[in-house]
């Protein structure tokens, strides 16, 4: 079985501009993984199964993970002017200084792949890829048309995590019925209030749902407590 | 894009066209028979749970069929998201409940990956052996259910719930329940067995090849079992490594993949075992791939019992309170009775996991439900997808 290093040099060879970067993974399962170029990726996985080398021809586990917006916070040295008074004389001097800079990385869906080798029997290989962020961009190429095995599978992060796998030729929900709108796996989400739908004669539902209205939010929640 | 929706009536539509795709083929109605569309389920006895198959029929003929899932769905990997490590152990019970003993190891194997921890000989012994007895208890109950399936009522599912008994009340005086066992642990088992216990194993194992045999004499060369099962629900070993089928639907369409054999995870390397193939891939050879690997599991189970050490059940450095795996992740694969279970986890480095993920084999053996089923009769259906062997808590997680 060739290393993680000797893959990505296989692809790169067999696919001209494929981008592929590896990404670490720390424990001691010691399983990398490779980063795929979404828009390349149809033809790296048709290199992957047909390679002879490799023979990847078993698709067995396709995941969706969920990565939040993230602050990030830096400790960055700068370069200051300051005006300081230094014997009786004041003076413009440079002075360095230690500060803390915020930045919001973005979030970003992510589809993970694990390939194994039925004829040559190795394996995991560990694909992923990554959406562009969380809201409108979320398009993915779709495995299923080389492996069969992603169907379901990519229908079920579909439902869940909400990528869009282009090119998928039965694409719905899979877990959840057809009329839900969100999707449950995804780190921000928030359950209804009533998956009915349908406003309730109970009492305490009423006042959960008017607790989350968007406008004034405090303002109904202790008028919602006044009223009990 | 364009995002298909279910709607009513899809047996009088197109069917979905991509170029390339490794799909079922398609069947015009030849306009003999009357154009049907069947709900099958989700409360059908035959359906093992709550599935519900949406069949298109051409007279007694299927055209299309879809397999609807969701009706058990509990998300179970996101209540794992808000457990710790340890108490996600009990919830892998649930996901198949005729295994969970076999769930719980492949559970246990995907942490001791994540966090590089060893098992001691004793708890791999006693892994392998409930792991088996498992396989056995699972085989025999899945073939008790796809006879009953084809008419036979009660006898050959009693037979095999018999047997079945036996082995849960080992399980049962082992780890405190028949079912819910809750009984590995991260580097090891939770208690240790006594003598008595594995006598009475090897009692249960003495009398397990008498009741294969039994079992075979009553069904094998039964003329209405081979004249229901052979050459119907016919699964070509390509379409089942693409579509990745695995366990024994896999093996009886011919592929030598067995992850006990490849991976040698635990112990498995020290045994010695064949792997049943298959020839045809029908119905018939589900069936006996099954029975061929209860009478392997019985080897198994006859050297581990043999050979089985003494020492520790639990390694002595296993971290048990504060258990926080550092930031990385592993999948760890085990060949349960249905296909290989995987657990794929993410650590960020807190108390439970950041993404937890059940590699289900009942799903995915599902996928080419309807390429097996297509052109065969209505009555067919129920006996290929008995011959799938799926269990709903899984399917739908």
């Amino acid at each position: 079985m060739k290393t993680v290093e000797q893959i990505k040099a296989a692809i790169e060879a067999a696919v001209p501009g494929a981008g592929v970067t590896i990404v670490t993974n720390p424990s001691p399962s010691a399983q990398h993984s490779l980063l795929l170029n979404p828009s390349q990726a149809i033809a790296v996985a048709n290199f992957l199964r047909e390679d002879e080398e490799l023979a990847l021809d078993f698709l067995s586990n396709v995941t969706g993970v969920d990565y939040l917006d993230k602050e990030v916070a830096e400790k960055v040295k700068v370069t200051k002017q300051v005006a300081k008074t230094v014997d009786g004389v004041e003076q413009t001097i440079e002075e360095t200084v230690e500060e803390t800079r915020k930045h919001l990385e973005p979030g970003h869906l992510e589809a993970v792949y694990h390939l194994f080798s039925m004829r040559k029997k190795h394996g995991p290989v560990v694909l992923r890829m990554r959406t562009v962020n969380r809201t409108d961009k979320v398009e993915l190429p779709s495995f299923t048309p080389i492996w069969r095995s992603a169907e379901f599978q990519e229908r079920e992060i579909f439902d869940l995590y909400g990528i869009v796998f282009a090119g998928h030729p039965d694409l719905r929900r899979l877990l959840m019925w057809p009329e839900f709108k969100d999707h449950p796996m995804r780190k921000d989400y928030v359950e209804p209030d009533d998956f009915e739908y349908e406003p309730t004669a109970h009492d305490s539902v009423m006042a959960r749902a008017k607790s989350h209205e968007a406008a004034g939010e405090q303002a109904s929640l202790s008028s919602a407590e006044a009223a009990r | 894009m364009k995002v298909a929706e279910t709607s009513p009536g899809f047996a009088f539509e197109k069917a979905p066209e991509a170029e390339g795709w490794n799909r079922p083929p398609v069947i015009e109605p030849d306009g003999e028979g009357e154009l049907l569309e069947v709900s099958m389920g989700p409360h059908h006895p035959s359906t093992h749970g709550v599935f519900r198959m949406d069949v298109a029929l051409d007279g007694e003929r299927v055209i299309r069929l879809k397999p609807v899932f969701g009706y058990l769905h509990r998300n179970h990997e996101q209540i794992a998201e808000t457990t710790s490590y340890l108490s996600m152990m009990p919830y892998t019970d649930r996901l198949d409940y005729f295994c969970s003993l076999s769930n719980n190891w492949a559970y246990a194997l995907a942490v001791e990956k994540l966090v590089g921890q060893a098992v001691p000989e004793r708890a791999e012994y006693i892994r392998v052996i409930l792991a088996e007895l498992t396989r056995v208890q699972n085989h025999a109950s899945a073939i008790g259910f796809l006879i009953q399936e084809m008419g036979a009522s009660g006898t050959p599912l009693m037979y095999a719930f018999k047997e079945r008994e036996k082995i849960l009340d080992l399980f049962e005086s082992l780890t405190g329940s028949r079912m819910m066992c809750n009984y590995m642990r991260f580097g090891g088992c939770r208690v240790d067995t006594s003598a008595a216990w594995l006598e009475a194993t090897r009692k249960v194992v003495a009398g397990l090849p008498h009741f294969i045999d039994e079992y075979e004499a009553l069904l094998s060369e039964n003329e209405i079992l081979m004249a229901r099962c052979q050459g119907v629900g016919v699964l070509k070993p390509e379409l089942a490594v693409n579509a990745g089928i695995t366990g024994p639907m896999l093996r009886a369409s011919g592929v030598n993949y067995d992850i006990r054999r490849v991976d040698h995870y635990g112990i498995y390397d020290r045994f010695k075992f064949r792997v049943p193939l298959g020839e045809h891939g029908d119905i018939y050879d589900r069936y006996m791939v099954r029975v061929l690997e209860m009478r392997e599991s019985i080897k198994i189970l006859e050297q581990a019992l043999k050979e089985i050490p003494s020492g520790p059940v639990m390694d002595a450095k296993a971290k048990i309170r504060g258990f926080r795996p550092k930031p990385g992740e592993a999948y760890g694969r085990i060949e349960a009775p249905k296909g290989e279970l995987g657990f794929y986890l993410i650590s960020d480095g807190g108390n439970g996991p950041y993404r937890f993920r059940v590699r289900p084999p009942s799903l995915i053996n599902l996928t080419v439900l309807e390429d097996m089923c297509l052109g065969h009769n209505v009555a067919d259906v129920v006996l290929i997808f008995g011959s799938v062997d799926i269990v709903l808590g899984e399917v739908d997680r």
